[in-house]
């Protein structure tokens, strides 16, 4: 093979490694998205189809993760409001929603689909500014793929009855909803739009950094005139989400987040006979075999850890490198990186963008100093980073084993860990070696050993020489620690209804 | 003692260097359709992109007038002087002393021609270097060949590469160009896979090309960038820089800037100029152009406003 | 002079072998009429342990099992009751069943393992499905098993019960650690003979007897048993929650409220067997 590092070396014989120039001959200009995000000053919760005042009357700010400037500021609801959530969607639940007929319930999420793509730009800007995704992931992926979500969704709305062959399906009633930051707006479509098809209301919490686009969505809801209590949203921190959780109304809780957090509700859901869906944490591993097609493996590499700054459970966090190809493979990631544009998230040619938050860069660079201090060797591509806000460098570690804390933690960030591997059986277990089990890569040009591996690795979702793939069609969910019950397709229906 | 039959040809020479995904491939040019080029970089790139340009015409109805209006207007794109004017005009090698007339001896425009019985290449051997010889003998600065597809289709990389040397050797000094026909090889394994076989045999600074023009699919983001990855990974592993052509297709200016952002993100700055990158094209030339003028003046630009504009509405 | 009849040393079935509890303790267990019977083993929490390394011994090759064999192998368990219905059914009767009663439910239990029987090899269809993504990639559903699964049988129907939560587990290639009626352990006992000579590979399914309060627990913390199907009161099932939590358990309690419900056929279904599935979602590049 001529890529082999002997023929290389040979080729070499008396000159310097011939090297790329990746420079500033042709630098980009500022691209800034200027579309108007139409935020307002303030934003109250949301409950029984009106904006409502939280009963302690207290906001707290919600900032720019890129320059770190205030953004506007968000009510903080306390168990009162909770309270008034519950009952305005128990009310619904009893009332409109719950005896709706399907097929009207599916215009309802077929029209907010239509309205939300009618305002797309808008709430994309909105989700960036908030959340300091990069521009063109919220408005290519985030918003459209919200969007798609309550289309898909709404067409079932009215054939429940294909949903569990033998029997017939019921909503349960209220559900209680928690989703994180990474993807405020699709988390609240992927948890809203299947609760809503099988007749259930829902009282949801977004994450306390990102509660803009969910705020900015109420006003979808009421703009598509769906009937009050059918979707409350009621804003803070931790404390308003376990009081979502534990809220006796609720006939099912669903949460997406860590596996800590999923594990607190677990227990202090003990005793009660409510549903539950967790879609938890992952380490997962993107296992590249020597005759995968390396340039779309590295690409999928870059998909799978820096997609939205690798905030993202499924995470390719853990690549598992042929030996035969490591070198190579490395060296074509390290090309790659190098062309990585991190910075403004406004900006429209911003691969990487902010942060979300001061904690998390806290804990990114934490879980980065230990890989330093274990001995794992550490790259970083040359960029100039902004001096105020969130930020951090793409990085990939080398020579990683399975007993560093960087290949075992979810480091929830641009992070990428390096391991090898010889054979199929090692490949394997290194990849199963972890309580994680949401997500999993396989590149390899042997079909066989797609459907082999694809077998054997314990995890919801098998990306075969792809990544980070997404669809409202898809069902996506974890084994394990990873949580359970899924979201998208068929099998995340079933898991918003009881079998009757 | 038997003789060993080898492995088929195509995939051992898959194995050697390589496969490609062509989903993946198409998401990742995808990315260079996102990128948003403004102001200044946008200037650069358009002018960048004109003095890139093989200016072409290669129709049966060419005559010496219109290849002489061809090379004046590659001198001169536009009568706006900081334009500059394009990297070669590419003709057939009936025209190419027709062209050598307009263009002087010491132009800044340099003569491609496409020899080897383009765009077939179905002549003998010997048909096709006579016509090579004959280019490079009414003052060719250049030559754009055409591989045997149906040798590189049957396996017979030999007889495939044994051609280019031909024909290497024919041109002499010329720089080359190789067209792969990527429509005829369909699919992405495939233009690797000749791309290496060509890289072989040819000389730094020669290049390899995707097209003729004259079949249904043409340059691509996708071949494009399939092409591009060889060229890279040929030269860290040798050292031999080899420029690229993507020709046909490609008319617009938002086209070729993709292109040349696929170059910057791909190869490198060592690649953007005219001596590794070029556009095999005709109508490009005009809505760079345009589009340069509409930089300037900040005002929408009518097609008609420049030469040679095939748009005429 | 009357014959004395040799009586049966009752002993659990874990791991292919028939075993005494690690601990050596035992209880009495009197029958219907307060005689003593036999002296039972009572399985710790170390045997509990014992079995899950078993069960997760024989996972992987009884899920690598065609469908089409676990299904002719739970039809085989069939055969096996259905050859020994008579002692069964004196069993049970002995431990306070009338004969009627006794006779439909060693008939229910046969009939429960030929439905999940027949379910082998179709459940996947029914479940599983190709999902139409909006991209050039080829998308489906599978389902796997989710490994070694803990049930705790209902006092009663003692036989019946057992198999009802068992069978839907171990159709599609997991393993189950299971205690057995607690108030009536010896058809569980029988059944494992059963289960010796069923074809059904030696740790597939694991019999312990001995105390839930000893157990239960155990079945809630154990992070090797990925889920567990059970019969219990409302104290065991908080306990099996909080236990659960640290790893994520899945805990599927029976729907089962009276002893007259196991009979039921609407308790049997596909749904049961989807219970103890993860779904596995794979996607692929459709070019060329």
């Amino acid at each position: 093979m001529p890529t082999s590092a002997s023929a290389r070396k040979t080729a070499r014989r008396g000159r310097p490694a011939p090297e790329l120039i990746f420079g500033d001959l042709w630098a980009f200009d500022p691209a800034p998205e200027t579309a108007d995000p139409k935020l307002k000053p303030r934003y109250d919760l949301f409950i029984g189809g009106r904006f409502v005042a939280p009963a302690g009357g207290r906001y707290f700010d919600t900032i720019n993760p890129a320059n770190e400037q205030k953004l506007t500021e968000i009510a903080l609801a306390g168990s009162v409001d909770v309270d008034a959530a519950y009952a305005a969607a128990q009310r619904a639940f009893t009332t409109t929603w719950g005896r709706m007929p399907g097929r009207e319930r599916a215009k309802y999420l077929f029209r907010i689909a239509r309205l939300l793509q009618d305002r797309a730009r808008e709430f994309a800007v909105a989700e960036t500014l908030d959340g300091g995704k990069p521009i063109k992931e919220s408005r290519d992926f985030d918003v459209p793929m919200a969007a798609a979500h309550f289309f898909y969704h709404a067409g079932w709305a009215d054939k429940l009855e294909y949903i569990a062959p033998g029997r017939g399906v019921a909503p349960l009633g209220v559900v209680g909803q928690v989703i994180p930051w990474n993807f405020p707006l699709l988390m609240l479509a992927w948890k809203i739009a299947p609760a809503l098809a099988l007749g259930n209301t829902v009282v949801l919490k977004p994450a306390e950094t990102t509660s803009i686009t969910c705020l900015k969505f109420a006003e979808i809801l009421q703009d598509a005139g769906l009937p009050p209590g059918v979707v409350n949203f009621v804003t803070g921190a931790g404390e308003v989400g376990a009081a979502v959780m534990t809220h006796p109304t609720a006939a099912k809780v669903a949460f997406t987040g860590s596996t800590e957090v999923g594990k607190r509700i677990l227990r202090s859901l003990a005793g009660t006979e409510k549903k539950l869906t967790l879609e938890l944490g992952g380490k997962a591993a993107n296992i590249v075999f020597d005759d995968a097609p390396l340039d779309q493996a590295v690409e999928g590499i870059v998909n799978g850890i820096f997609f939205n700054q690798g905030h993202v459970c499924c995470a390719g966090s853990r690549l598992l490198v042929h030996e035969p190809v490591a070198e190579r493979v490395l060296a074509k990631l390290k090309n790659r990186l190098r062309v990585l544009r991190v910075g403004d998230p406004m900006d429209k040619n911003t691969d990487i963008g902010a942060i979300n938050s001061k904690p998390q860069l806290d804990k990114i660079r934490s879980l980065v100093a230990s890989g330093v201090k274990e001995g794992a060797e550490m790259y970083q591509p040359p960029c100039v980073l902004p001096s105020k806000g969130f930020y951090f460098r793409p990085t990939v570690f080398s020579g990683v084993s399975m007993s560093h804390r960087i290949a075992r933690e979810e480091i929830f960030g641009p992070v990428l860990s390096i391991l090898t591997f010889r054979t199929v059986d090692e490949a394997v277990e290194k990849a199963n070696n972890t309580a994680y089990g949401l997500s999993a890569g396989v590149w390899t040009d042997k079909g066989s050993r797609i459907l082999k591996l694809s077998t054997e690795l314990k995890a919801g979702v098998v990306w075969a020489n792809t990544y980070n793939k997404f669809d409202p069609a898809s069902p996506f969910g974890g084994y394990k620690e990873s949580g359970f019950g899924r979201e998208g397709g068929r099998q995340g229906l079933l898991d918003y209804a009881k079998l009757v | 003692m038997p003789v060993k039959s080898p492995p088929p040809a195509l995939r051992r020479l898959f194995d050697e260097v390589g496969t490609v995904d062509s989903v993946g491939v198409e998401e990742r040019v995808a990315k260079y359709g996102t990128r948003s080029i403004k102001k200044a970089a946008k200037v650069w790139g358009l002018k960048t992109a004109v003095s890139m340009v093989d200016l072409t015409t290669l129709e049966g109805k060419d005559t010496p007038a219109k290849v002489a209006s061809l090379c004046q207007k590659g001198v001169r794109p536009h009568d706006d002087d900081a334009i500059p004017p394009v990297a070669a005009v590419c003709v057939y090698p009936s025209m190419v002393r027709h062209a050598r007339r307009a263009l002087g001896s010491a132009a800044k425009v340099r003569i491609a021609s496409v020899a080897t019985a383009f765009p077939s290449g179905q002549a003998p051997l010997k048909t096709r270097l006579a016509e090579v010889r004959a280019a490079v003998a009414d003052g060719a600065d250049e030559i754009d060949m055409v591989i045997n597809r149906g040798a590189f289709l049957a396996g017979e990389f030999g007889v495939v590469q044994d051609e280019i040397s031909a024909v290497v050797e024919a041109c002499g000094p010329l720089t080359l160009k190789v067209i792969l026909e990527v429509s005829e090889l369909e699919t992405f394994d495939n233009i690797r896979a000749a791309s290496f076989l060509a890289m072989r045999v040819i000389r730094p600074g020669d290049f390899i090309k995707t097209s003729t023009g004259k079949t249904s699919l043409n340059a691509t983001l996708g071949n494009n960038q399939v092409m591009l990855e060889a060229i890279r990974d040929f030269y860290l592993d040798t050292g031999v820089a080899i420029a690229m052509k993507p020709a046909g297709g490609i008319r617009t200016a938002k086209q070729a800037l993709q292109f040349l952002t696929a170059v910057k993100e791909t190869l490198g700055d060592a690649w953007l100029n005219n001596t590794r990158y070029r556009f095999g094209a005709s109508a490009l030339l005009n809505d760079l152009v345009r589009q340069l003028a509409k930089e300037k003046s900040g005002a929408y630009q009518a097609p008609f406003y420049f030469s040679e504009s095939a748009e005429s509405y | 002079m009357t014959r004395l009849p040799i009586t049966k040393t009752p002993k659990p079935y874990v791991g292919g072998a028939f075993i005494r509890s690690e601990s050596g303790r035992t209880y009495s267990l009197p029958d219907a009429a307060g005689n003593f019977f036999a002296n039972v083993p009572q399985c710790t929490r170390k045997d509990l342990r014992n079995a899950v390394e078993a069960a997760a011994k024989a996972g992987p090759g009884w899920a690598k099992r065609t469908a089409y064999n676990r299904g002719q192998i739970l039809y085989r368990l069939g055969e096996m009751i259905e050859a020994r219905r008579a002692e069964l059914i004196d069993t049970l009767v002995r431990f306070g069943a009338g004969r009627g009663a006794a006779g439909r439910e060693v008939d229910a239990t046969t009939d429960r393992l030929v439905y999940y029987a027949g379910w082998a090899d179709k459940y996947e269809q029914v479940l599983g499905n190709v999902n139409p993504v909006a991209s050039p990639h080829f998308n489906f559903t599978v389902t796997e098993p989710m490994g070694v699964v803990g049930v705790i049988a209902p006092d009663a129907p003692a036989l019946l019960g057992l198999v009802s939560l068992f069978a839907p587990v171990i159709v599609s290639g997991n393993t189950v650690v299971a205690v057995a009626s607690e108030r009536t352990p010896y058809p569980a006992i029988l059944l494992g003979e059963m289960l010796a000579t069923s074809d059904l590979p030696g740790g597939v399914v694991n019999v312990l007897t001995g105390f839930r309060k000893e157990l239960v627990p155990t079945f809630a913390t154990h992070t090797h048993l990925r889920a567990v199907s059970a019969a219990v009161d409302v104290a065991d099932r908080k306990t099996l929650r909080l236990g659960g939590a640290e790893s994520i358990k899945r805990v599927y309690f029976s729907a089962a409220a009276t002893e007259r419900d196991w009979f039921d056929e609407r308790t049997q279904s596909v749904y049961a067997i989807r219970d103890f599935l993860e779904f596995k979602t794979i996607w692929h590049p459709i070019g060329a």
